[in-house]
């Protein structure tokens, strides 16, 4: 049946899956029931394994258990590679994967994992390169599940992701599982995403190369959730953790969004003292913040706190006094992941608190003024991350969904990249709704969401911010790279969107070849 | 009113990435390059590409220049006919020796114009002056042909030909942009300073548009369009200036009304030079953002 953003999801994918489409992006008042896990009770003693075969054997991991993983060691992670590695070795089959995403660096092993029958279901946030490439073309029996980084918290919550065994790495750890991601040589800031995985699996088992003595403090993984210990020679690549120090875009087209995106803000009735806002990481979000700096300091205007994915310009807000607290669920730079040790004001926060749809409140119902990326938009302005222009997937959700529901949601994308559109007339995958999406960015100007009458009311005669309606920016689009030929897939799908909430928003079918 | 050209950005012709974002920058004028900055096995496809882009891309207000390969060479001439066709609104000559270069220039612009049935004198003309000769003969250049809009100065091969280089104070190029200025001046045209191409020197072209605002140029060359904002910063006008430059509009409106063409401003005669300074106070002041539409000074 067709859903609220005129996607097609196939009938038998919602009976056979139990899904809902998606309807809305209120969230309303639900009640729910959060799942219990399994504790096998200890004192705490014997946690140390010095294996990772001893560790998988302890886990008690079966055949069609669901194991998970986070990504907060991005490009430079050697724990998943080594725990899959052995995981295939012993023949495991059938597995679920559930890790908070997957990064280019475990690519070939998922893939080896799916040829050798250990995984046979994934869930994720995101998945690139390789990996996207073979799963798009079919190479999994059962289609992915992408969510949120918000919607991860809620379905692990709700049981939709029943995690048995979680392998967790960490740059330290003591002998009962205390363990902080501020020390060692594999740094990288906040546990955010992993912090749901310690809560909530049945068996938590925790990977360092730096033993600590106990207790060891701050502990953000604690050994009241924590099985097994393992020291393994390194967990990762300090260099490929998080980007080097950040430098600031010279690319003009960037710098001319990041510009006008600060306008946008400026001249919204949220740039006040106080106000709120998540800028994200590449180009022109960095940028953004030089600009937003400039524009505080000439108003006087203090932010009470930045949110989300944190880099170091936004740290350096902080420091400078501009930004009161920074809520930090993940770090994208060495700057950013460093300064937590020294910033009590930069506080961890779980994927729960940061954006989970079935909480008491998370910090994105905060939030004033959100810039997020796009690889499409279309003329609903909903938005696809997913994927590629070839219909592969190549994307990743992230918090995009979620810090969507920003007072002031803000779309920086250029009006083509090389010959390819970004503003188009249909997404090839809807993954955030038009709904939750005000004003769009773009080199020539911008659009704003026609139900946004406050926000054209106070952005129409900004000098040097040109305003289209979204229609206009895709036919200048339209007019500068042509009209290209429809993208064909086939009818299985391999790819099922959710939306924050645990809906259906779109789904990704295998492309012909 | 003359146009402003504060700024005029050069654009690689054999570049399609930067020939289809030129538009976004706010460049006063946009001038394509087919000459030095093209390697000589690329000349065809960057006349080409030029040739498409003028006719296809969305260039908003800037003016439209492109800097065509010599006479004197096999290129010059596929230039200006590609150029004229596509309708380009000014044909920049390279090295201009002297008031020929532009006369000979003129007579193929105008073959081209009557050839493809295009009014005659519709192609606008500018000349780039890049030596000590053209420097000399810069009054005479700028009155060669009533198709010019202005001349430029291409200061690299001329500070080489003078057995010197680029100096922060700009002082071996005092002589050369008097002279271009006053020659500009005097034919009532344009006057362009030349490029800066240390793009990450802030201060350092900072300090020369400086230099070249207070001479009196209408703008400068820029090479990436990161210059333009500085540039623009400086030819912004002040506060006090924008408020004066008001006075004395409304003052002459005031003056018209009651018949009479002089007037006096808080005990200063308005004559015409202190309205036509008022006049451009004013269109820098819009092209500025300080002001609207209608002249109101936008609240900070």
């Amino acid at each position: 049946m067709l859903n609220k953003v005129n996607r097609e999801i196939p009938d038998n994918i919602l009976k056979d899956d139990n899904y809902k489409t998606f309807e809305t992006t209120e969230i309303g008042n639900p009640e729910t029931t959060y799942v219990a896990h399994n504790v096998k009770v200890t004192q705490g003693d014997n946690k140390l394994v010095d294996s990772i075969p001893d560790v998988i054997a302890k886990t008690g991991l079966k055949n069609g258990m669901t194991i998970s993983f986070h990504h907060h060691f991005r490009e430079g992670d050697f724990v998943f590679n080594m725990v899959m590695q052995e995981i295939i070795n012993e023949g495991f089959q059938d597995l679920t994967l559930a890790p908070s995403s997957l990064t280019n660096v475990m690519n070939d092993m998922v893939i080896k994992a799916i040829k050798a029958g250990t995984v046979s279901h994934i869930t994720s946030s995101g998945m690139r390169g390789e990996l996207g490439d073979f799963i798009s073309h079919g190479g999994l029996k059962d289609p992915v599940v992408l969510r949120s980084h918000g919607n991860r918290a809620r379905a692990i919550e709700n049981g939709d992701i029943k995690i048995d065994v979680a392998f967790l790495g960490v740059p330290n750890a003591d002998a009962l599982g205390n363990a902080n991601a501020i020390h060692g040589d594999a740094v990288f800031g906040s546990m955010g995403y992993s912090l749901m995985d310690a809560k909530y699996a049945d068996k938590v088992v925790l990977l360092t190369d730096t033993i600590m003595p106990y207790p060891n403090t701050p502990a953000s993984i604690k050994q009241t959730q924590v099985d097994y210990v393992v020291k393994v020679a390194k967990v990762g690549d300090p260099d490929k953790i998080g980007s080097g120090a950040t430098r600031f875009t010279k690319d003009p087209k960037e710098l001319k969004i990041a510009e006008m995106v600060n306008q946008v803000i400026t001249h919204s009735e949220y740039f006040k003292d106080g106000f709120s806002f998540q800028t994200g990481s590449g180009g022109a979000a960095l940028a953004v913040s030089r600009y937003l700096r400039k524009s505080m300091i000439a108003k006087n205007i203090k932010a009470s706190f930045a949110l989300g994915g944190i880099t170091k310009p936004t740290v350096d807000l902080l420091e400078e006094g501009l930004v009161d607290k920074i809520l930090d669920v993940q770090d994208f730079d060495k700057g950013a992941a460093a300064s937590m040790a020294n910033n009590e004001n930069q506080q961890e926060i779980d994927s729960s608190w940061y954006a989970d749809p079935y909480n008491k409140g998370a910090a994105v119902n905060q939030l004033d003024v959100c810039i997020l990326s796009a690889l499409e938009i279309d003329t609903k302005f909903n938005v696809n991350v997913m994927t590629g222009s070839d219909g592969v997937l190549r994307g990743a959700i992230g918090g995009h969904q979620d810090a969507a529901n920003a007072k002031l949601t803000i779309i920086s994308a250029p009006l083509v990249r090389g010959r390819i559109a970004t503003v188009v007339n249909d997404v090839t995958t809807v993954v955030t709704p038009g709904d939750s999406i005000d004003v769009l960015v773009t080199e020539v100007g911008i659009a704003i969401n026609p139900k946004r009458t406050d926000l054209i009311a106070a952005l129409k005669n900004v000098p040097g911010v040109p305003v289209y309606t979204i229609e206009e920016l895709q036919k200048r689009a339209e007019a500068v790279v042509g009209k290209p030929e429809p993208l064909e897939f086939t009818d299985r799908p391999v790819a099922l969107i959710e939306y924050r909430d645990g809906t259906l928003i779109d789904t990704v079918n295998q492309v012909k070849d | 009113m003359e146009r402003l050209r504060r700024t005029m950005m050069f654009v690689p012709g054999n570049n399609p990435a930067m020939i289809k974002d030129a538009g976004i920058y706010g460049a006063d004028s946009i001038m394509f390059d087919l000459e030095d900055s093209v390697a000589l096995t690329e000349k065809d496809t960057a006349r080409m590409l030029v040739f498409e882009a003028l006719q296809n891309v969305d260039y908003g207000k800037s003016e439209l220049v492109v800097r065509i390969n010599g006479l004197d060479t096999e290129m010059g001439r596929a230039d200006i006919f590609a150029m004229v066709k596509a309708g380009v609104q000014v044909i920049r000559l390279p090295k201009t020796e002297d008031a020929q270069d532009v006369i000979d220039t003129e007579k193929v612009i105008e073959e081209a114009e009557k050839f493809f049935g295009i009014e005659v004198g519709r192609t606008h003309m500018m000349a780039a002056i890049e030596s000590a000769g053209g420097v000399l003969n810069a009054p005479a250049i700028a009155k060669a042909s009533d198709r010019l809009i202005g001349i430029a100065l291409g200061a690299e091969d001329y500070v080489t030909m003078m057995k010197t280089r680029r100096y922060p104070d700009g002082a071996e190029l005092a002589f050369a942009r008097n002279m271009i200025l006053h020659g500009a001046r005097a034919a009532g045209i344009a006057a362009f300073d030349t490029v800066y191409s240390d793009v990450d020197n802030t201060d350092g072209f900072n300090h020369e548009v400086e230099i070249i605002h207070e001479l009196g140029f209408d703008g400068k060359s820029v090479i990436n369009p990161r210059q333009i904002p500085l540039v623009n910063a400086i030819y912004a006008p002040t506060e006090k200036e924008i408020r004066n430059a008001k006075d004395v509009l409304n003052a002459i409106e005031e003056a018209h009304k009651k018949g009479s063409g002089v007037i006096s401003l808080r005990g200063k005669m308005v004559d015409k030079p202190v309205v036509a300074r008022a006049e451009r106070t004013m269109a820098l002041a819009k092209a500025s953002n300080l002001v609207d539409e209608d002249g109101n000074i936008y609240a900070k």
